[in-house]
């Protein structure tokens, strides 16, 4: 029998760093999120794996400590949620432009402001279209279960180093507080020094005579070579959209009506979908997983035999925008959320659905 | 002499530090900068840990450090290099890792990072030119501009009311017990520059020793933004910067 | 099989750590089990309540507003929870501090008074083992053995000594929830 553990997605998350082999944590407490580094404390990997776990004076420090690490070609991550996800975003930017692999943690919570520590899903346009600035993208991952917080640790990584690029896991309070049983991934050792310098060639691992001096930034004073750099990081963007999609359906064989949702809110719309089924009503869930990139074909096949859509999302609808900019008109798409912290329930979004669409 | 005579390695006087690169300088003429680049260059060459030296470059003038010194260099966001510093350490312990900081980068937007990393005493050293000004954007007002001294921002002189005072960060930060060694020089004389570079060295060798936090400032022109000569700026420093931020060792511990 | 429970009462009740003793039993067993707290402010001496899901198969939505059965520690769990229990559901309470009887005719209703029972015994911290015990005893959502692992498994090695009181006061609520419909 597979080892069942019970616990929450935050502690999820700790577990899965330091099994994946993470070389580094660098975080500031607030409040859904903070259990991630109390597990990690708690653990203290430093005494086995050799992980360094440190709180940091500030969110802004935090995340210019992850670039310091990721430049050094280390796997390092960070976690907080949405007020300090706001700090972190100018060293996002930075590292995206400069190339480097991390992985960010987002257990969102109501904003705008300090807002509340209630779930909420109001970071979207944030974390998928950007946040910082300058044009750049993450991989955004977005987890509905606790065994997705454990496991989008190792594919996160993983896809951040595939890349050069950092991903995001964008969790909610939800998927944060929540227990559920868990199979966590197996132990992976960190990587030897040796190990890093091979897989990371552009690290910071000190000039070694036979190369060249590795200079990590994400300075350009000349136009043309600023425009090159986009160039050069849209292009990967396309690969990604190419090659990184991931969602899952349900029961959108014989739909009419398709609720697209994410994270948490994906599980609330599977209970309205079988509500509805209970009712008569051909109702299917669309739950993408990688917000970016975003699963456009296969909701472009759906639009072409179900009468309209229903997104339901905890915020005044963000990613209801790419579908619409999906769908182009031709079915119904339309919206339903609450904010600041409230989380929608099932019977809301069955009764959304009926009066939006299927009238 | 001919010229032969000249070139002739026996009769070397002075050369440009190795680990000093090809590139043209974009500092001006008669800048601190170049000076301290040159003395950081030669003590990575002389304690031969070019290696294991990671440099972490700010955001002001010294935003292209990385093009001058041959080792591996991480450009850090506006202030925010102990951060990049303390993760670059930790994560490679056996490396021997520095910031190098102007006085805005360090004492005003950085100031959580610089004191944060200081009082945990992170194995790094630290390497802050203070010249009193912003130089990169034009000379606007810096946490460490004289009182009185005019700048872009402050035309009408720095006015403590409005202002409030010059930061003498490193007073601040002698007083944290991660720090090991806090000690201000400058590099405008022969003698000064020698005291400066045993100051470099020991930084450096601190922060293997795993002693702490070691911090070097240099009290520095801007002969652009002061809008002055070189030799009148450095006039002006020492009848001006060095009464507000004397010279000689804050803190060493291992002088207790 | 699909059982949705909701605990709620006062912070410090032990209402999470009831829920989670629930779930870990229902992991141990092998069910789907999903543990959601009602969390912030509302831990902090306020009111706190968990949502726990039992089943046989997967588990959607860990956030209902339905309940197969409530716990209702306080009078504000009362006024808050009465209302959602599913029509034929189940209600269980403690009177102590209330100032109402529940009122549901279409649900049946049971009380345990585990407060008095637990100043009784002298063992104040058993108070939500007693409240499990009568629980399993009407509607064993989870066998002993495995609430007795569970609990196990939730407990820190040094209060293992705890084990057999704990014990103790679930048999003893199983003996005092009474029927009051």
């Amino acid at each position: 029998m597979e080892d069942f553990k019970l616990m929450k997605g935050n502690e999820a998350i700790a577990h899965a760093a330091i099994r994946c082999g993470a070389d580094g944590y660098f975080g500031y407490p607030i409040t859904p999120q903070s259990e991630v580094m109390e597990t990690l404390m708690d653990l203290k990997p430093w005494e086995t794996t050799g992980m360094v776990v440190l709180q940091a004076e500030s969110e802004v420090a935090a995340i210019n400590m992850v670039y310091g690490g990721a430049g050094c070609g280390k796997k390092v991550m960070t976690s907080s949620s949405s007020p300090g996800m706001s700090l972190k975003q100018e060293g996002i930017s930075y590292i995206a432009c400069a190339e480097l692999p991390c992985l960010i943690v987002n257990v969102m919570r109501g904003g705008p402001g300090l807002g509340t520590i209630q779930p909420s899903q109001a970071d979207y346009f944030q974390s998928v279209k950007g946040g910082g600035h300058g044009d750049y993208r993450l991989i955004v991952l977005a987890p509905s279960t606790v065994q997705e917080m454990a496991d989008f640790v190792g594919l996160g990584f993983d896809l951040a180093f595939k890349y050069q690029n950092p991903a995001m896991i964008l969790a909610d309070g939800i998927v944060g507080q929540m227990m559920e049983k868990v199979v966590l991934p197996p132990f992976k050792p960190r990587r030897t020094e040796e190990e890093v310098r091979q897989e990371c060639p552009w690290g910071t691992t000190g000039k070694l005579p036979n190369r060249k001096r590795n200079i990590i930034t994400s300075l350009a004073l000349e136009a043309e070579v600023m425009e090159n750099i986009n160039l050069k990081l849209q292009a990967k963007y396309r690969e990604i959209e190419k090659n990184e999609v991931r969602f899952e359906t349900h029961h959108c064989e014989d739909a009419d009506y398709v609720l697209v949702a994410f994270g948490s809110i994906a599980r609330i719309c599977e209970k309205a979908m079988e509500m509805a089924r209970e009712e008569g009503y051909k109702v299917g869930v669309l739950r993408p997983i990688t917000l970016f990139p975003f699963p456009t074909n296969p909701i472009k096949e759906l639009s072409k035999k179900v009468k309209g859509f229903l997104t339901v999302e905890m915020s005044a609808g963000q990613m209801v925008e790419d579908v619409r900019l999906t769908v182009n008109g031709a079915v119904p798409v339309e919206f339903y959320g609450r904010m600041g912290g409230i989380v929608p329930s099932a019977e809301e979004i069955l009764a959304a659905l009926k009066e939006k669409l299927i009238k | 002499m001919t010229t032969k005579d000249i070139i002739n390695p026996a009769n070397l006087v002075y050369s440009k530090a190795k680990l000093m690169t090809e590139n043209p300088m974009h500092y001006c003429p008669g800048c601190s900068h170049g000076v301290v680049h040159k003395l950081i260059a030669e003590v990575i060459e002389e304690m031969d840990i070019q290696d294991k030296t990671i440099g972490v470059a700010p955001v002001g003038c010294a935003v292209f450090a990385y093009n001058y010194i041959d080792i591996d260099w991480q450009e850090a966001a506006h202030g925010r290099a102990p951060a990049l510093a303390t993760a670059i350490k930790r994560l490679q312990p056996d490396k021997f890792v520095f910031t190098y900081q102007g006085d805005g980068d360090l004492a005003a937007i950085g100031t959580a990072e610089t004191i944060h990393a200081c009082n945990r005493g992170e194995n790094i050293a630290i390497f802050f030119v203070n010249n009193a000004i912003y130089g990169m954007t034009g000379g606007q007002m810096a946490p460490t501009t004289l009182e009185g001294m005019k700048t872009a921002t402050c035309p009408m002189g720095r006015n403590t009311e409005l202002n409030g005072y010059p930061l003498k960060i490193s007073n601040l930060l002698a007083e944290l017990d991660g720090t090991c060694y806090v000690t201000r020089q400058s590099v405008q004389k022969m003698a000064s520059i020698v005291r400066a570079k045993k100051a470099i060295r020991k930084a450096f060798e601190n922060s293997m020793a795993g002693k702490g936090t070691s911090v070097v400032e240099f009290v520095s022109t801007c002969n652009s933004g002061w809008k002055m000569s070189p030799h009148d700026s450095n006039k002006w420093m020492e009848e001006n910067m060095f009464p507000v931020y004397p010279l000689g060792d804050l803190k060493d511990t291992e002088k207790k | 099989m699909k059982k949705e429970i909701i605990i709620a009462g006062f912070g410090g009740q032990g209402v999470l750590s009831m829920g989670k003793i629930l779930a870990y039993a229902g992991l141990l067993q092998g069910k789907e089990v999903t543990w959601m707290p009602a969390y912030g402010p509302e831990q902090r001496g306020g009111t706190a309540n968990v949502t726990v899901i039992l089943s046989d198969d997967r588990i959607s939505s860990p956030i209902l507003q339905q309940f197969d059965i409530a716990i209702v520690l306080n009078q504000p769990s009362m006024d808050k929870f009465e209302p959602r229990v599913k029509p034929g559901g189940v209600l269980i309470y403690d009177p102590n501090g209330m100032t109402r009887e529940p009122a549901r005719k279409d649900i049946t209703i049971y009380k345990v008074t585990a407060t008095e029972t637990a100043i009784a015994m002298n063992a104040q911290k058993t108070f939500n083992m007693i409240i499990l015990g009568g629980l399993l005893h009407i509607a064993p959502v989870v066998d002993m053995e495995y609430v007795m692992l569970g609990l196990k498994k939730s407990l820190p090695e040094r209060h293992h000594h705890l084990l057999a009181a704990n014990e103790m006061a679930m048999k003893q609520g199983a003996t005092i929830i009474e029927k009051m419909n």
